[in-house]
């Protein structure tokens, strides 16, 4: 894709912009429509468009395979560590009431930190099928 | 009443859709003709009022899917293989099947009628008590982050492993082969 101009500009100018929404989206969801999934696929479809407008090898130089995988690892473990820490408070597994001194300001926490992880293990995820399909 | 003319326009959009993906034998049209297909989906499910979801279809069929189907299509042939052969098992069966379904739409609750069992038995709980129990104003964050938390623990997990399935199949397989090339080299 080297030679498309007018694409590799377009991408330059519109990557911060998915990324800013990919984030919007993210930290919004309590509000609006949204949350850590649709949030994760597109804080992955720009990295996925930079791949595809810069090449691969210059992905790869931007977010390496290895720490996309574990940080789709770590996701999951920022979930099930919200879990622990719950446990450890005194209440049930995924409890987000005793994460805080009022149940409510516990529930947004633990609201925040769990789609903070679902947001992170999807982005990933999405990042390492990429690699995996795409033609180096 | 609007919204009922748009809900059967898109409704004939989407089965006009599905024949022609039935119908083309060229992949690359196949795979874009998916793409319009969820479009379609996540504009049905905005009149149905289920934000999130038309949000999550579009952001992942029309989206992602889509690229990881163009990807994979760059492995292989852009032709589908046409088989000109008529199975009558298989017409006996989506006839009956079909038929079932159409049956089955008579003992169906009426459409967003207040009493269905599927707004009696939980929906009024979570409406009510969740601005009191967690205090967020998106209704389908508070169920789907803290009332099913074991639900979304599990999506999680089900992603991750499906991430690590393909890593373990495509992944690692291409290094070895590269490994192999250069050691033969």
């Amino acid at each position: 894709m080297e030679h498309h101009l007018v694409l590799r500009v377009v991408a330059r100018i519109i990557i911060p912009l998915i990324m800013l929404f990919a984030l919007y989206v993210q930290f919004h969801g309590d509000y609006g429509p949204g949350g850590g999934f649709q949030a994760g696929v597109i804080f992955a479809s720009s990295f996925i468009l930079y791949g595809i407008i810069f090449g691969i090898a210059k992905l790869r130089q931007v977010i390496h395979p290895s720490f996309v995988r574990s940080s789709a690892a770590f996701g999951v473990l920022i979930y099930v560590g919200v879990g622990i820490v719950t446990i450890l408070n005194g209440g049930e597994f995924l409890n987000y009431n005793v994460l805080s001194q009022s149940a409510e300001a516990g529930q947004h926490i633990g609201i925040m930190i769990i789609e903070f992880g679902v947001g992170l293990t999807v982005a990933s995820t999405m990042i390492i099928l990429f690699f995996a399909f795409a033609k180096p | 009443m609007t919204v009922v003319y748009i809900n059967i326009i898109i409704l004939c959009l989407l089965v006009i859709t599905a024949i022609a993906i039935n119908q083309q034998d060229n992949l690359f049209a196949t795979t874009m003709l998916t793409g319009i297909f969820s479009l379609l989906s996540a504009s049905l499910f905005v009149c149905l009022d289920a934000v999130d979801v038309a949000f999550t279809e579009a952001a992942v069929g029309a989206g992602i899917a889509l690229i990881l189907f163009l990807g994979s299509l760059a492995f292989i042939k852009y032709k589908e293989k046409i088989e000109n052969k008529v199975s009558v098992f298989g017409l006996i069966t989506v006839i009956l099947t079909g038929i079932l379904l159409i049956y089955g739409i008579h003992d169906i609750p009426g459409f967003g009628v207040a009493d269905n069992p599927v707004q009696t038995h939980l929906a009024d709980k979570y409406i009510v008590g969740s601005s009191k129990e967690i205090g967020i104003p998106n209704l389908v964050t508070a169920v789907l982050a803290s009332y099913r938390g074991y639900d979304t623990l599990g999506e999680v997990v089900v992603i991750f492993t499906a991430g690590i399935g393909v890593l373990m199949l495509l992944g690692r397989s291409r290094e070895n082969y590269k490994g192999l090339i250069e050691r033969e080299d």
